[in-house]
């Protein structure tokens, strides 16, 4: 058995599944969270980006066992409990950033973890950042936008994201 | 009978949209002959009479108004407490379809779209005619009906309102959602007006009055998609998120050699693995190797059924079977490449068609010779292939990520042997189609695996190596070319022998063909298009704007070389083979307009500042390209080193797709496209050995990355033409006008997409 904490949630992973299993899986399969995405399953794409204690980590890479009672998050974590959406997530709808939509959880994430680092990148800082995120549909231009566009918004919100 | 009444069929989609697209003209035909009888009958659903002719009857009966809500027709629904559902017929894989089609009906329904609610629609070809993703065709082929069904909605609430306050409906005014009468000071929302409204009697379709461009609100404005609350939330959305209570995941093993069939394997040790529910063979049904959208067929393989996907994977890597490659692939792309050589030194094989005199003007000229060479390349959709199915023994439901449904459908019901009425499907968004999800495969494959494990609910999801492994690839193809510019530095001549795959002898492989009246043949008096076909059993089928993506490279590329050697400016001889406006095919309306052509070529160059000094090493490329009624130019902005490491400063895009229905999603489309067109250029290929893709994942296969993906800006002629689609056409002219760009800025020639097959790299 193995205890998770997701998005604040306790959850308890029976000794059914094998502690081997990614964390994307877990999440996806038994947990049915199923907003953290398969690309690639070999570190390559990102989709599958999830926060390991405030750090954005490849989820297909991370198996099960050696993420006990760590902290993490998934995209449907992001949001407030109230549904309200954070400056990240509302800059990619207003700069209607997704195509397929498929990668952007991870994109999210990863852009999410960046801005708590760096509150306001350059251009040069968001490509080196976000470089390990494959969009098959092509929206670099849009994401680094949002990403300026959020950082606009954490720093007129004062810092909170 | 009328030119424009003659069915001209975009030679580039597939032979099932163009299908589509005929029965869709003749029934179109057909309305206007029998119109007064069809607009006759009473009815929720009298937009279909337009669309589907006769067969809306059927229709009729099932749109009936509920008592709190206003069911105009399948596309609008008001309810009482004011909120508008809009259904949005086609399947969304990333061309933006569920946020723009709906806007075309809101449009004329003067709806407050903060207040409009999108659904899928049910896949229902009664209903809605054709459901289909592919040939940007979606907004050109639904822009009628759906103003109308906007409008007659719109009518029905305007006549509730005028019986309402007894006044006439020509004193009835709508805007956002509410209809006013001045005169009187008063209003009422739409959902006010719904149970009246759906009283009323249904307006003509055809001759219900639509608004002038002057008068839209909302289309052309900047909407932002109607899934991206869900999709930055994650919240279940794609087919891969689909779930059934007491479903198993499943993986699915293919041959290593495409078309190889499983004779026997390890089952009984695999049934054994931690997680592992069943596994079993399942035999080849049908030509899995042929694309078709509602083909019946399964590739051999092994399914591993298991309770996570993680097992399913797993199990996989302990499989061993026994492989009969009797009828494989064998087929080398090297051995392609040394063939097409061989070819293209003899004459061709066939004359797809000719013009002038060919041979007298390559005396006469001074004469330019080069050869093209193309490589495969995979979809490689970022969501993997994964389709769910719960066999339920007289009948199936199907979760499904497709660009096809219908036709999925229709495939599904033969290989079962059930009747249509027995298959349900449910449309899931698709992360990603760029053509690969016309085909129904997997879904096909899940199919069989549910039947086969006797009714189970169960999701076959590919590994990303099973995707790449295993594709309707675009076909790689070659270009031997041959002009002659004259004296004044004019294109003279033109001659293209084109080198494709064929797996009969006779019939270019899906996606593999050119149309004898591709540009510029007929704008060159002196002009022969030529073909000859090597053998190949790889798979092929239609990526991202089909034929275009990768003639456009080879053609734009050799009209520069041929503007080089005239010592001509490439966009003054471009111009200059435009001509004077007017249609490149006479008396077909889809061809290219070359006026339109003039338009974006002098636009995007205007923009990017075409002639204004560079640096050494650094240069401006032009190139142009008519697809899918989409005129573009692009030029793009280019450095390329001693080491021939390319640096892509920005493209600009000048495009007439006639009235833009999103401004947000049509920009983006074009944005990606072009991102698309310059990552493909520089690294993708798909290679084969002994009929064995050589790439498995993204390490081999680099899809670019946002720190080399440069700035695009993006300029609509928004003419009067019919509105066109807008996830294909921006695709083919960047690779050109990169190469081109390289060209100038190094006076090196590209002539192999992708360029990193000639050593450079971004």
């Amino acid at each position: 058995m193995v205890r998770l904490n997701v998005n604040g949630q306790s959850y308890e992973v029976g000794d059914d599944v094998d502690p081997k299993t990614p964390l994307l899986w877990v999440l996806r399969d038994t947990l049915g969270l199923v907003g953290t995405k398969y690309g690639c399953g070999v570190g390559q794409c990102s989709a599958c980006t999830v926060h390991l204690n405030g750090t954005p980590i490849q989820s297909c890479q991370l198996p099960l066992e050696t993420v006990a009672d760590q902290k993490i998050t998934t995209i449907e974590g992001l949001a407030a409990k109230d549904g309200a959406l954070t400056h990240v997530q509302q800059a990619w709808i207003e700069e209607d950033v997704p195509q397929c939509g498929y990668c952007q959880a991870g994109q999210i994430m990863r852009a999410t973890a960046f801005l708590a680092r760096v509150p306001k990148p350059t251009d040069a800082q968001i490509d080196t950042e976000m470089a390990p995120n494959i969009c098959r549909c092509g929206t670099y231009v849009r994401i680094r936008k949002a990403i300026h566009r959020a950082a606009d918004k954490i720093a007129k919100a004062g810092g909170a994201s | 009978m009328s030119t424009n009444e003659r069915f001209h069929p975009d030679p580039y989609v597939p032979r099932y949209l163009q299908d589509l697209e005929r029965a869709r003209f003749e029934a179109a035909k057909l309305d206007r002959r029998h119109f007064i009888k069809l607009s006759g009958l009473a009815g929720g659903g009298l937009v279909l009479a337009l669309s589907l002719g006769p067969s809306a009857k059927t229709a009729l009966a099932q749109a009936k108004p509920a008592a709190t809500t206003f069911e105009a027709n399948p596309y609008v629904q008001i309810k009482t407490d004011g909120t508008i559902v809009l259904f949005a017929k086609n399947p969304e894989v990333g061309q933006g379809v569920k946020t723009s089609l709906p806007m075309i009906v809101a449009e004329e329904l003067d709806a407050d779209w903060s207040k409009v609610h999108v659904e899928q629609a049910v896949i229902d070809i009664k209903l809605y005619g054709p459901q289909v993703a592919g040939g940007s065709t979606s907004t050109p082929t639904n822009w009628d009906n759906l103003r109308r069904a906007g409008a007659t909605a719109r009518a029905m609430l305007v006549a509730a309102a005028a019986k309402t306050w007894k006044v006439p409906e020509s004193e009835i005014t709508t805007a956002s959602g509410v209809a006013y009468h001045r005169a009187s000071n008063r209003s009422a929302s739409y959902g006010e007006l719904a149970t009246v409204a759906a009283t009323m009697p249904v307006p003509d379709a055809a001759s219900v009055p639509l608004k002038k461009r002057s008068e839209y609100k909302l289309l052309g404005t900047r909407v932002s998609g109607v899934d991206n609350p869900k999709i930055v939330t994650g919240q279940p959305l794609f087919g891969i998120d689909a779930r059934v209570p007491g479903m198993l995941f499943a993986s699915y093993t293919k041959a290593p050699a495409i078309g190889a069939r499983a004779k026997s394997a390890n089952l009984a040790e695999i049934k054994k693995l931690p997680g592992v529910k069943d596994a079993f063979i399942v035999e080849q049904k049908g030509d899995p190797i042929a694309f078709g959208p509602n083909a019946p067929a399964v590739a051999s393989g092994v399914a591993i059924l298991a309770s996570t996907t993680w097992a399913a994977f797993q199990a996989k890597k302990q499989l061993k079977v026994e492989w009969d490659e009797t009828d494989a692939s064998k087929d080398s792309w090297k051995g392609a490449i040394a063939e097409a050589k061989k070819i293209a030194a003899q004459p061709a094989a066939q004359t797809l068609g000719q013009a002038g005199d060919v041979d007298a003007a390559f005396k006469d000229g001074k004469t330019v010779e080069a050869m093209y060479t193309v490589n495969y390349v995979a979809h490689a959709d970022l969501e993997p292939q994964n389709c769910t199915a719960w066999f339920k023994g007289d009948s199936i439901e199907i979760w499904a990520p497709t660009q096809t449904p219908q036709a999925a459908v229709d495939a599904v019901a033969a290989l079962l042997g059930l009747t249509k009425e027995k298959v349900t499907l449910h449309q899931l968004r698709g992360g990603g189609g760029f053509g690969r999800r016309l085909a129904n495969d997997s879904v096909c494959e899940v199919a069989a695996v549910s039947k086969q494990a006797g009714g189970v609910p169960v999701k076959v999801q590919w590994m990303r190596e099973d995707d790449m492994g295993f594709d309707y690839y675009r076909p790689g193809q070659f270009h031997s070319f041959k002009a002659a510019v004259d004296k004044a530095g004019k294109l003279a001549a033109y001659q293209n022998h084109f080198i494709s795959f064929s797996r009969d002898g006779k019939a270019t492989v899906a996606g593999g063909n050119i149309a004898p009246t591709e540009f510029p043949a007929p704008l060159v008096a002196n002009q022969r298009m030529q073909q000859s076909l090597i053998a190949s059993k790889i798979p092929t089928g239609p990526w991202r704007a089909p034929g275009s993506n990768t003639i456009a490279f080879a053609v734009q590329s050799f009209l520069h070389e041929c503007a080089v050697a005239a010592n001509r400016d490439y966009r003054d001889f471009l111009l200059e083979v435009m001509g004077s406006p007017r249609m490149a095919i006479e008396g077909n309306p889809r061809s290219l307009n070359t006026g339109r052509a003039a338009d974006v070529i002098k636009l995007v160059t205007e923009k990017a500042g075409w002639g204004k000094p560079l640096p050494k090493g650094r240069a401006l490329g032009l190139a142009f390209h008519y697809s899918h009624a989409g005129h573009f130019a692009e030029v793009a902005d280019v450095s390329v080193d001693a080491n021939k490491k390319v640096t892509v400063h920005k493209i600009w895009v000048a495009a007439d797709i006639g009235p833009v229905v999103n401004m947000s999603g049509a920009e983006n489309q074009v944005q990606g496209s072009v991102i698309d067109g310059l990552s493909t250029a520089m690294g993708l290929a798909i290679t084969f050995e002994n009929g064995r893709v050589e790439q498995t994942n993204f390490d081999k296969y680099p899809i670019i990355r946002i720190d080399k993906a440069p700035e695009v800006e993006v300029h609509f002629i928004q003419s009067d033409f019919s509105p066109t689609g807008c996830g294909e056409p921006a695709f083919p002219p960047a690779a050109p006008a990169i190469a081109n760009a390289i060209y100038t800025a190094s006076g090196q020639r590209v002539r192999t997409l992708p360029f990193r097959m000639e050593g450079y790299s971004i």
